[in-house]
């Protein structure tokens, strides 16, 4: 086969994969070789790493079709990266003051990170159900690691290890499902599979192909039932940690799985609709209620995070541009209030360093630290849905595409669903309120607060400054689609 | 001008409330009263120019002067103006409701003056007026009922002014939800009116009147003459705001509010809206031969009823309520027969000698410190002397005093005689029955207005620790130093003046006014130019009634004055002797025909028996508990289940995968044709 590489030129849609694969090999030679460096600079180096690759991607705009057809980079593919990019700086940097005691104050983390996020990037812009799984597992490889990366703790190497063995098992039935897939259409390209399903007729075996890798990748959503380990990992990992994998792997394999989903599946929206409907209901409905059951903070926040995949998932169960479009500015408040909320969660410990994890340790952090509780709260009511915060208008506009869809059904479940979380979210603001406090509380690294504030000033603020030129954004990724 | 007349009490009212505690009690006081002076001014130059030169004010016959103020709602063929209508009947109207409240403004400086909250006294005051101005100079029916609401809102918080007294809160609470059981009348009569005649302004709805006189309206399986439904619903309305028969309850009650607004409202200007809405709507009721039988009537049995009750009541102010009650419904009758300048007129004289007596009442009041109980008064002819002459005139000009045939009577007088050789000449039996029912009615309120004077101002002071042997033996009524008769003293002149004034309108607006409201039917038509219905062959009639009836009501006050000037001076054992040989009778009209504990057994016990059950049963076991609380279980219930799903063993997880993916397959394969 010839390769369609002519010149170095001809590979600008890749630049930010290739700067990001050059510069994980880098980072990793400079942290072998400059001996005595402290982990933290490597952290800031990847930091930059990060930035700078977000900064050729917005900078660069090539679009095309690379490597024989199995790489694809559009204006999706672009918007999905960028929100990876940005979640993955934005949680390394809230990770930076607290790495020690968190058990991440290894230079291998950075370079992990970095790892990860390429397979992000190469989830995103997958074209070929080879590529897909390429990216998939360099992500997934470098997160068993990461989530096991305090050694010492045994909760930490148990979320590793059940992260691990579940995730092989989703990966296997990944490739089960590309094997059928490949089996049914004759292609993996996944441009190609829809032109093959056009020609023919729709048979059982695609449906069963297309199940399985769909559930292979609604593993990686935590989507419900594929969801049990998250709980689990996300209590058991590190903080910052957690906040990774809440924030940049979501936005990534939401992508993947609106892309095949969307792409090679269109003939037969029909079916996977239903598919999506239920992991969706499923997801918003159980995680309501699971977490109003929790105390560990990074549980709830384990369980809000599968309820707001649900959430997200209303807008693809439309299957229209316009459901789409509602799940990317979805996912991009969805990271913007994780990371801010991760970065409540890591600015929090108590006056002998050890951090805050449960909720009735929050009791009475009004009193203690306004700042912070105000800006919980704040994020509490966005990722309820109040308007006119943020969180309200990524809801409106998914319920918004899937009530034009007819969905009414689905539509109201969810908002149901999401009364029903109002009761966890507004929990913790009651005990911040209006319990009495019982811990004094450490005080707040500076690029903390920075990020809180700007968090909550986007938020707060959201339909005046950001709205427009996401939603704009966002439109045009979806059209890029359909 | 109109708009002036119409906005200056509402400017008044806005600084008075707004700005009250700034600028303190005295300028406020200064400034709504001065500018109701101003609108009472400007009133009485509009009035002139429709009395004295009705064609120079007008152009065309039947116009009136329009202001449109702005749009208001314009939604599908309802257009909606604010509109300001001056006419000759809302000139009348603009005089008494300016004058009576101007006086009552001034008059209020000396009653409420060491009360703490009187800029908002005045505040509410001048809102009132704002709202009774917009009423009387409403263009369409929602006009008329925002002032119709803003009155009611106005004398809600008038009679609950002193909101420290439980029995005030009461009465303002009772005065609004009867009002809103005539409202809600009126309402659906505004309904009624614009589906039936498809307008809301005057004008357009007269107009198409005649159209539809003969018009039905289906309610559930009955065909109803519609104009007749019509009109019944909004006299419904004018039944509540006006106190008439069944809808009374609540003015007597009213009068726990400060005295002078019983006067202004109760008395003078609110109470006769009802009046004036239908008098307004004459057009209309004239289309329903049955509806104006009912007004008729109702104002007839109204009339006897509160005569009957106000006999025997020992309230100062109470006396005089159930005498208001009366003579409206004296104005009912006139409108009833269809003599509609006739009712007008009792409003017109009505409104001053009524609020004469009202703050000739609160000077008694004033003077015997807050003491209302006439069996605890007696001889104060000579300690407020003013006063004494001032309700002496006032109630000889309730009473009618003249001479049928002649120019020579009081203001009521003309007016109520009207009424009574108005219901005469309407004839029919229940023109008959209207007839002696207010002849009997016109003796009873002579015998009760004298009862009145004789026992305020005659005989011996009867207050209870007035006397050092009387005081052992009453000292639970021992208020210490002195007594109130002892203390009593003549109001100030800021007081005295109002009363002067109204004096000599209950004197001179009957003679005056005589021609053009009941004169004869071409100089009656002259002045209101056609802002009411003016029927030329009902006054002729009423003008040639035989000369027993010209005299009747002027006999049957006779007799009440005799009765009453036996029983109260000459033998005033008398009254408790025929109280004890008819003690039924004696308690059924105590006790006002015992309406009260008969709507509490009808309505209000079974109401808060509802709202006890609706809270207990509802609000508390169904919505609270069974709902709510019963909710929240069972997402605890739910949450306890899902979390042990979570158990932490990996088999269990990828079983669930497992089961999960078995699930999804089934359902893609088993329902994958439905949706496609």
């Amino acid at each position: 086969m010839q390769s369609d590489v002519t010149s170095f030129a001809s590979l600008a849609p890749a630049y930010p994969e290739l700067l990001m694969a050059v510069g994980a090999v880098v980072v990793l030679l400079l942290a072998l070789f400059w001996k005595n460096v402290r982990p933290g600079v490597i952290a800031v180096v990847a930091i930059v790493l990060l930035l700078a690759t977000l900064a050729v991607l917005v900078l660069q705009p090539a679009s095309g079709v690379l490597f024989n057809g199995i790489v694809i980079v559009d204006g999706f593919a672009r918007y999905m990266k960028a929100l990876v990019l940005g979640a993955a700086a934005a949680t390394v940097m809230i990770s930076l003051s607290n790495s020690k005691e968190h058990g991440i104050d290894k230079f291998e983390y950075s370079v992990l990170v970095l790892l990860a996020t390429l397979g992000m990037m190469i989830m995103v812009s997958a074209n070929d159900l080879m590529s897909l799984y390429i990216g998939l597992e360099l992500q997934s490889l470098a997160l068993y690691v990461v989530a096991a990366m305090k050694r010492e703790d045994p909760r930490a190497a148990e979320a590793g290890i059940k992260y691990f063995v579940l995730g092989a098992l989703s990966s296997g039935m990944l490739l089960y499902g590309a094997s059928l897939v490949y089996g049914f259409t004759g292609t993996t390209q996944l441009d190609q599979i829809v032109a093959a399903i056009t020609l023919e007729t729709r048979s059982i075996g695609l449906i069963f192909g297309m199940v399985f890798l769909l559930a292979g990748i609604a593993f990686k959503i935590s989507a419900v039932p594929f969801h049990m380990w998250t709980p689990d990992v996300y209590e058991g990992a590190p903080t910052p940690v957690t906040a990774f994998f809440a924030a940049a792997p979501k936005v990534a394999a939401m992508a993947l799985f609106i892309r095949v989903t969307t792409v090679s599946f269109g003939p037969i929206t029909k079916d996977w609709q239903q598919i999506v409907i239920f992991l969706s209901i499923a997801s918003m409905v159980l995680a309501s209620f699971a977490a109003i059951g929790q105390d560990n903070l990074k549980r709830l926040l384990a369980y809000s995070s599968i309820g707001h995949v649900g959430f997200a998932l209303v807008g693809l169960s439309a299957g229209t541009a316009v459901g789409v479009e509602g799940v990317a500015v979805y996912m991009a408040i969805y990271v913007a209030m994780t990371v801010g909320i991760f970065a409540c969660v890591l600015a929090l410990r108590t006056e002998d360093g050890r951090p805050v994890e449960t909720i009735t340790a929050l009791a009475g952090l009004a009193q203690r630290k306004p700042f912070v509780a105000a800006i919980i709260a704040i994020l509490m009511f966005s990722l309820i849905g109040l308007p006119p915060l943020a969180g309200f208008f990524a809801k409106w506009q998914v319920f918004l595409a899937a009530v034009e869809q007819n969905l009414f059904v689905l539509a109201v479940i969810g908002v149901l669903a999401s009364a029903v979380s109002a009761f966890y979210y507004l929990r913790i603001i009651k005990v911040m309120y209006f319990d009495e406090p019982v811990a004094k509380f450490a005080a707040v690294p500076g690029e903390l607060t920075a990020v809180m504030a700007g968090v909550g000033f986007l938020i707060v603020t959201y339909f005046f400054t950001v709205a427009r030129p996401l939603t704009d954004a966002a439109h045009a990724a979806a059209g890029s689609l359909f | 001008m109109i708009q002036a007349i119409v906005f200056l009490p509402l400017v008044g009212a806005l600084i008075a409330g707004l700005l009250g505690r700034v600028i303190g009690h005295r300028t406020s006081e200064y400034i709504t009263t001065g500018l109701l002076i101003i609108a009472a001014v400007l009133s009485w130059v509009v009035f002139a120019q429709y009395w004295l030169a009705p064609a120079a004010a007008e152009g065309a016959h039947g116009a009136a002067t329009k202001v449109e103020v702005f749009r208001w709602i314009t939604s599908g063929a309802l257009d909606l103006r604010w509109v300001l209508r001056v006419d000759t009947l809302t000139a009348v109207m603009l005089v008494v409701v300016t004058t009576v409240s101007s006086l009552v403004h001034v008059y209020s400086i000396g009653y409420m003056s060491d009360d703490p909250h009187r800029a908002r006294f005045f505040s509410y005051l001048s809102l009132f007026t704002f709202a009774m101005l917009m009423l009387v100079t409403a263009d369409n029916f929602l006009q008329m009922f925002f002032g119709w609401e803003g009155v009611g809102l106005a004398s809600y918080l008038l009679i609950g002014f002193w909101y420290k007294k439980p029995s005030a809160n009461a009465a303002a609470m009772k005065a609004f939800v009867v009002n809103r059981v005539g409202d809600f009348g009126f309402v659906l009569g505004i309904f009624a009116a614009f589906m039936v005649l498809g307008q809301l302004d005057f004008d357009s709805a007269f107009h198409a009147v005649p159209e539809h006189a003969d018009a039905t309206m289906r309610f559930l399986s009955w065909d109803l003459h519609a104009m007749t439904v019509v009109c019944l619903l909004l006299f419904m309305g004018a039944m509540g705001k006006s106190a008439q028969f069944l809808l009374h309850t609540w003015l007597p009650d009213a009068m726990e509010g400060p005295t002078p607004v019983s006067a202004l409202i109760h008395a003078a200007t609110m109470v006769t809206a009802g009046v004036f809405m239908v008098a307004r709507l004459s057009p209309l009721f004239e289309a329903s031969d049955i509806a104006m039988m009912v007004v008729m009537l109702v104002g007839a049995m109204t009339a006897f009823f509160a005569a009957t009750v106000g006999l025997v009541q020992n309230d100062i102010k109470r006396v005089i309520a159930y005498s208001t009650c009366s003579q409206l419904g004296y104005m009912f009758v006139a409108l009833g027969a269809g003599a509609y300048s006739v009712g007008i007129f009792h409003l017109f004289t009505h409104a001053f000698f009524k609020a004469l007596l009202f703050l000739g009442a609160g000077s008694v009041i004033h003077a015997m410190h807050h003491e209302q109980d006439m069996r605890n008064m007696g001889g104060l002819r000579h300690k407020i002397p003013v006063t004494y002459w001032m309700m002496i005139i006032g109630t000889l000009a309730l009473t009618g005093v003249g001479i049928p045939g002649t120019p020579l009577g009081f203001a009521g007088f003309f007016s109520k005689d009207g009424i009574i050789e108005v219901a005469y000449a309407a004839g029919a039996s229940t023109g008959y029955i209207a007839f002696w029912a207010l002849v009997i009615s016109a003796m009873f309120t002579s015998f009760y207005s004298w009862r009145l004077i004789h026992l305020t101002f005659h005989g011996k002071p009867r207050e209870a620790n007035h006397g050092h042997d009387a005081h052992a033996a009453h000292d639970d009524h021992g208020h210490g130093h002195g007594s109130a008769y002892d203390n009593a003293h003549e109001s100030p002149n800021v007081m005295l003046v109002p009363l002067y004034i109204l004096a000599a309108g209950a004197v001179l607006a009957g003679v005056v006014f005589n021609d053009v409201f009941f004169g004869h039917a071409e100089h009656i038509e002259h002045f209101f130019q056609g802002s009411l219905v003016v029927s030329a062959d009902l006054l002729d009639a009423a003008h040639h009634v035989p000369w027993q009836v010209k005299w009747s009501a002027t006999g049957a006050m006779l007799i009440g004055f005799v009765a009453a000037f036996q029983m109260y001076i000459r033998d005033t054992e008398a009254p408790r002797r025929l109280a004890h040989a008819n003690p039924g009778l004696y308690l059924f009209l105590l006790n006002k025909w015992y309406f009260d504990e008969l709507y509490d057994r009808i309505f209000v016990k079974p109401a808060l028996w509802l709202g006890n059950a609706l809270w207990k049963g509802f609000d508390d076991q169904l919505i609270d508990k069974a709902l709510t609380e019963g909710l929240g279980a069972r997402v605890k219930a739910i949450t306890g289940r899902v979390v042990k799903l979570q158990s932490g063993y990996l088999y269990h997880y990828a079983f669930a995968m497992l089961i999960g993916i078995a699930a999804l397959l089934t359902w893609a394969i088993a329902a994958g044709g439905l949706l496609g």
